[in-house]
């Protein structure tokens, strides 16, 4: 039963991608969506099986065969649903479904073939994503994990006669393979350290020994790992793809850039918690990395004038949150914070695709605005988003950012936490930054772009969301209010355990720090939204007096801190030169070229020689033969 | 009776005066007489060993020869006016390409 949540979307895939061009657009998407939602169903019947089962064993293991055995090395396929493959399955698909929706009529410009390549990407995309999680041990996952990096780039780059949408998918591949190069190093070194690579067995033998004090293998496995979690879920150093991913058609941002992929590397720590949980070295490295880009993308989101932008801005910076909590080991609310962020996320960028779908392309906030009227069900829906991701009690961001941001000050990290609570009043005020400036308040129509002939058809009427968009946005409108009560009592939490068992959270029962830190964290979200609503609803001519006065911090901020020309001049451009000057023009063109050459020249000069001896005439021949055989005679009758 | 060694020479001188002809001369046709003079003196070497060794086989052995040396004279004839007819010439250095 296990196979056929990942073999669905397969067979989605397949059927488009051979079948797609001839069965048309309508046809096409229905296999896709189909498929995702018979995968969602069996997710389901999974899920519930599991539930049935005793707390303690709750786990479904189908080991399809054994793919790998060599010598002392044995990888099985297999597939293995636990309590964290169970959340993270049913994200995958139900959300996932809900975007196929959404993309039904989003895509609907498109050409039939490229309809249908989309959704055969789209469906290969959850099948590869879904055996992520479903994979029992590394190597599983491993195809998972670069299954997914695949379709992200072929995604990315879906409308990849625009140059930058090819760039973008280019540098997300690129990016992606520096951290997977640190993954692959992980886990050979872990299957050298414990002779396995199932997380079950590694997950056993590490459970009785005691942390590491200082630096070793463990310690080394981790960080190996997190290197490639941080190119996965665009962590600070690796984080420069996401922002460029925004290329892509919105609905991929929804589903590959914010829900699912991008969590793969919060997924993967949690998968192998008792690991981490025995390298505290490696959990600092995690929760400093993980505020650090907390705090950097939320302080670039501020200043963003592309939707998309602010939004995967966003993302990292949620994303940072999630590597947070896993740093300091409140492995179930980092996971909490996956499951609802999946929610309101997806929503808020399926909304920016209806703002984007309804305007014809545009995607510039400077040049919305006033949107609320025009387009209700969006504005609604995004409203709703944007509370719950800001931390409104509530809705489902409240519970989960201050689950984890309880849980760094209960742990000890008062600066983490002083930093994540910066960040929740970052978040508040970028994201109604962006409600404000989008919803409220009038368009200013671009000159240029009312001579353009495409965008005064679109300007002209205003459409919100098609059934299908709409549908989509009101789920996630709903789950964005409701996921959040999962955790209420400890509820998931106790689901959850027996995937980091033996590895008990150390338990905190401060009521009453609790509620001082809930009362603070509430209190950053409303005064984000009310700081937003200042300069961007009431009183723009402040911000645009804030904006000159600190015009510097906001050249750099909107710079991104120059993080991609620092990436260029110090990586990207050596490395050309080295290429250029080193590897081609010597090394290329003079010694692997000139030894190719020079075989072919020796053999063509001895040739030039050789060639002499043969002169057609038989007779010389004769002779030549009739002395050799009288020389060996010679030779061996000579006494 | 005329001793072994005797034939030997006789056979030796033979062989040598057919391989000179081979080299030597410009005439297919006698190029190919050569050859069979060449094949008769190992002929005589084999019949003069064979009664010197009181055995047969010798004999037996220079039929084979024979009728060997009968085909190829057929076959070589036959190439000898193939390549007579392209060149209008007995010369074997008239042939020094392998194509034409």
């Amino acid at each position: 039963m296990l196979l056929a949540v990942p073999a669905l979307p397969l067979i989605g895939f397949l059927v488009n991608a051979s079948l797609g061009r001839r069965i048309g657009k309508a046809a096409a998407g229905a296999v896709a969506c189909g498929a995702m939602l018979a995968s969602f169903a069996v997710s389901l019947l999974a899920v519930m099986r599991l539930v049935s089962l005793e707390p303690d064993s709750r786990a479904i293991v189908s080991r399809a065969f054994t793919w790998i055995s060599s010598g002392d090395f044995i990888a099985d396929f297999t597939l293995r649903l636990d309590p964290l493959a169970a959340v993270m399955i049913l994200v995958v698909t139900g959300i996932g479904t809900l975007i196929h929706v959404y993309s039904t009529a989003y895509m609907h410009e498109e050409t039939a073939p490229e309809y249908a390549r989309y959704f055969s990407y789209l469906n290969l995309f959850a099948a590869f994503m879904l055996l992520l999680v479903l994979g029992s041990n590394f190597l599983v996952m491993f195809v998972g994990w670069e299954g997914v990096g695949l379709c992200s780039y072929l995604l990315i780059g879906f409308w990849f006669e625009k140059r930058s949408a090819a760039d973008a998918g280019k540098k997300a591949f690129i990016v992606n393979r520096i951290g997977d190069f640190g993954f692959v190093l992980g886990v050979l070194l872990a299957f050298v350290r414990f002779g396995t690579i199932d997380f079950q067995q590694i997950a056993r033998a590490v459970a009785p020994m005691s942390p590491e004090a200082g630096l070793g293998t463990i310690s080394i496995i981790t960080l190996l790992l997190f290197v490639g979690a941080t190119g996965k879920s665009a962590q600070i150093p690796l984080y420069v793809w996401l922002p460029d991913a925004m290329e892509g058609p919105t609905p991929v941002s929804a589903l590959i850039h914010a829900a699912t992929m991008v969590t793969a590397g919060v997924y993967m720590i949690g998968r192998n918690a008792v690991l981490f949980a025995h390298a505290p070295a490696t959990l600092t490295v995690v929760a400093v990395i993980g505020t650090a880009t907390a705090l950097m993308a939320g302080t670039i989101a501020l200043v963003q004038n592309d939707i998309k932008r602010v939004l995967a801005y966003s993302t990292v910076s949620q994303l940072g949150y999630m590597f947070l909590a896993m740093g300091v080991g409140a492995y179930a609310a980092g996971i909490f914070h996956l499951y609802t962020h999946a929610f309101f996320k997806a929503l808020l960028f399926l909304g920016s695709g209806a703002v984007i779908h309804a305007l014809g392309g545009e995607q510039d906030l400077r040049r919305m605005g006033g949107l609320k009227r025009d387009l209700p069900i969006t504005y609604w829906t995004f409203l709703i988003g944007s509370i719950a991701i800001a931390g409104v009690p509530g809705f489902a961001g409240f519970f989960s950012k201050d689950e984890i941001l309880f849980r760094t000050f209960a742990s000890g990290h008062a600066l983490l936490w002083t930093v994540g609570l910066l960040t929740a009043l970052l978040t508040a005020i970028y994201m109604f930054r962006l409600v404000f400036l989008a919803f409220f308040g009038d368009r200013t129509p671009d000159q240029t772009h009312q001579t353009d002939p495409t965008h005064l058809t679109h300007e002209t009427h205003l459409h919100d969301a098609p059934p299908a968009m709409a549908l989509a946005l009101i789920v996630l409108a709903i789950g964005s209010v409701v996921a959040g009560y999962a955790s209420l009592g400890g509820r998931f939490e106790r689901f959850l355990e027996p995937s980091f068992a033996p590895e008990r959270v150390a338990e905190v029962a401060d009521r009453g720090l609790e509620l001082t830190l809930t009362a603070v964290s509430i209190a950053a979200a409303l005064g984000g939204i009310a700081i937003a609503a200042y300069f961007f609803l009431k009183n723009r001519r402040a911000a645009d007096r804030m904006a000159e006065q600190f015009a510097g911090p906001r050249r750099l901020l909107q710079n991104k801190y120059y993080v991609d020309e620092i990436y260029d001049a110090a990586i990207v451009q050596p490395i050309r030169i080295v290429s250029e000057s080193a590897l081609w023009k010597a090394i290329d063109v003079r010694v692997i070229d000139g030894a190719v050459n020079g075989v072919g020249e020796t053999v063509t000069g001895a040739s030039e020689m050789l060639r002499r001896l043969q002169t057609g005439s038989v007779r010389a021949y004769a002779a030549s033969l009739f002395l050799g055989v009288v020389l060996i005679l010679g030779y061996y009758l000579w006494p | 009776m005329v001793p072994l060694n005797y034939y030997l020479v006789l056979s030796a001188m033979l062989f040598a005066i057919g391989t000179a002809g081979v080299f030597v001369r410009r005439n297919l046709i006698t190029i190919l007489l050569s050859v069979e003079i060449m094949l008769n003196a190992v002929n005589l070497t084999f019949v003069a060993f064979g009664r010197a060794l009181g055995s047969g086989d010798g004999q037996i052995i220079v039929f084979f020869v024979m009728t060997v040396a009968a085909a190829e004279a057929a076959v070589g004839l036959a190439i000898v006016i193939g390549l007579f007819r392209h060149r209008e010439s007995l010369n074997p250095d008239s042939w020094t390409v392998l194509k034409w």
